[in-house]
């Protein structure tokens, strides 16, 4: 099952299961479904509940945190996820803040969804990794699609934590299978977060989310081959707040597709190297896209945005000098 | 409704005043430096929310924003609980997290970023049609906060999805510090109509009076007929604290509801509303913090 397939199938089961739930978004009726398609025959199943909205980013996740208020859910997708910066205000100064600013928990089922990355040619202000923007925010958690992680169990722990989360789904994998890993690798799931290893020491270890978790391991199967250079691979569901349990190697690498500045990675890093410093070669690398806009032409957006030679580089000169 | 209608002219007055009595002590506190951030008084505008309260069911929802004391205090009476709040005292209604701004009790809210309620009333506007017909979600806005795109995305899909939701826009004219002549073109009514709302115009302070008026069109409210109403009113006080940059002249000029209540009732209650104030502040002041 292809991960557009497996969450489409989550909002479909979802909705059957909760009567209280709605989506909400921009030309998300049927025929159409969604740019993406991931909401491809909700609105012929539950019209009452699946909503196509004007382009309102703003008010579409407002409209969510006031169902959530009313103790009902949602979940809103942003047709692109560089758009989720006109629905910050509701964001960060309503939905998450309500959560604790009244004095005690008011909980709040909602998740905003937004497709996010490059390598589809779609320019500057679709193609964004919006992620660094909602670090650091009290209330609001942050996951990412991972191919490895049934999408159902993953928005039944978003709804079930009573906070706004919003879901990042990176483009380049709606296409990719579910739960497919190259050889001589295999996978293994705790608490949603997946390692894809060899039964062997490794000699580093990746931490690499979403859209990046191909690339990485990718970089992976070409240094075991041509440099023998082993390496273990994480791939988180929840970006924020950050709970992993990271493999004690002397090398670590977190990886993401975010252009540089204020980012994730940078924030993984910083943890990491707290906690484990003597113990570590060097202090955590973090790879990321350069520091620019992301261009549509494709010669151009390959030079910016972090890719698997990028990774293969960097590891082998960190590793090998 | 209609015995909601005929409570007292004594009681609503002595509201009016309680609320007025409050927010001028709030001013006098702050002069004192007993209280600590900023607040923003409703001193003119009592009345809006004393009358609209007789036509709100209990079950409806109310969101209010910084200027919201008058609300609260409309709906619930509670001076202690909101004295305590923006005291950071043992009792307060949000544990002093909140403070004068940010303030939930059952289904009234209130928040401090201008234009952020509306979606969110749409929100819970679209659970009620859904769940709970027959209530509404009503919105405090005010004039200023037609300056924010958040306000015509929910008016646009209140009306599309014909939602039971009520705007109140208490005009006063004046933004903070910028007058309506210069950060508000065209008019309320435009705006509604616009969207194809019913809007409604109040420029009366008489509280009878404008129940009557709303009483028919906040009831078309709560089967799914969105509604702007327009207060023409007028702040007294300052924004917040003393930041009233308007010059002596024009303040004084200031059209104010209770030049138009009888002298003597007016002292007799305004007299019963003061005592109680104190009553409370003195009370209140002495507890521990929240």
């Amino acid at each position: 099952m292809r991960v557009a397939e497996n969450l489409n199938a989550a909002l479909h089961s979802l909705l059957a299961a909760r009567p209280d739930l709605y989506v909400l978004g921009e030309d998300i009726l049927d025929p159409y479904g969604g740019a993406f398609k991931i909401t491809k025959g909700l609105s012929s199943r539950f019209p009452d509940r699946v909503l196509t909205t004007p382009i309102s980013e703003n008010a579409i996740t407002g409209v969510a945190a006031g169902l959530a208020l009313a103790g009902d859910e949602a979940i809103v997708e942003m047709m692109f996820g560089d758009f989720i910066a006109l629905a910050f205000d509701q964001l960060v100064n309503f939905a998450s803040k309500s959560v604790t600013m009244y004095g005690s928990r008011l909980p709040l089922r909602m998740v905003v969804r937004c497709p996010v990355g490059g390598g589809r040619g779609y320019g500057p202000t679709h193609s964004q990794s919006p992620q660094k923007h909602f670090i650091g925010i009290p209330n609001l958690a942050l996951y990412e699609v991972s191919p490895f992680r049934d999408n159902l169990e993953v928005f039944a722990e978003m709804l079930g934590r009573g906070e706004p989360c919003i879901l990042f789904e990176g483009k380049v994998l709606y296409t990719r299978q579910m739960h497919a890993v190259p050889e001589p690798f295999t996978v293994r799931l705790d608490d949603g977060v997946a390692t894809v290893f060899v039964e062997k020491n490794p000699d580093f270890v990746l931490i690499a989310p979403g859209g990046m978790a191909y690339q990485a391991l990718e970089a992976m199967q070409t240094l075991l081959m041509e440099d023998d250079l082993l390496g273990t691979l994480i791939v988180p569901s929840r970006l924020y707040p950050f709970e992993v349990d990271v493999p004690d190697v002397p090398y670590l690498f977190v990886v993401e597709e975010s252009t540089a500045g204020g980012t994730w990675g940078a924030e993984v890093a910083l943890g990491l190297n707290q906690e484990r410093w003597g113990r570590l070669a060097q202090p955590v690398t973090v790879i990321h896209s350069q520091d620019s806009i992301i261009p549509a032409a494709v010669h151009l957006e390959d030079q910016v945005l972090a890719n698997e030679a990028a990774i293969r580089r960097v590891i082998k000169e960190t590793l090998r000098g | 409704m209609t015995e909601l209608l005929d409570r007292s002219v004594d009681e609503d007055l002595e509201l009016m005043l309680t609320i007025r009595a409050f927010e001028r002590k709030l001013l006098e506190l702050y002069g004192q430096g007993l209280l600590n951030g900023t607040t923003h008084t409703c001193l003119g505008q009592e009345y809006v929310p004393v009358a609209l309260e007789a036509l709100l069911l209990a079950d409806d929802y109310v969101f209010s924003n910084h200027r919201g004391h008058g609300h609260y205090l409309a709906r619930f009476g509670d001076l202690e609980g909101l004295l305590a709040e923006i005291m950071g005292r043992q009792g307060a209604v949000c544990g002093g997290v909140g403070g004068s701004q940010h303030i939930k009790r059952g289904r009234y809210l209130s928040t401090g970023v201008q234009g952020e309620s509306l979606p969110v009333a749409a929100g819970v506007a679209l659970h009620l049609k859904r769940t709970e017909p027959g209530r509404l979600a009503c919105v405090y806005i005010g004039d200023g906060t037609l300056g924010e795109g958040a306000v015509y995305e929910a008016l646009n899909i209140a009306a599309l999805w014909r939602l039971p939701l009520l705007v109140i826009v208490e005009n006063n004219g004046i933004a903070q510090t910028t007058p309506a002549g210069i950060h508000l073109a065209g008019s309320v009514a435009g705006r509604a109509a616009a969207f194809g709302i019913a809007y409604q115009r109040v420029d009366t302070v008489d509280v009878a009076a404008i129940r009557d008026r709303l009483a028919m069109p906040v009831a078309a409210v709560r089967t799914g007929s969105p509604l702007v109403v327009e207060f023409v009113t007028h702040r007294l006080g300052p924004h917040s604290k003393g930041d009233d940059t308007r010059p002596p002249e024009v303040l004084r000029a200031v059209e104010d509801w209770q030049a138009a209540v009888d002298p003597a009732q007016s002292e007799r209650l305004e007299r019963r509303a003061r005592a109680r104030v104190e009553q409370v502040v003195a009370e209140v002041i002495m507890r521990g913090p929240a």
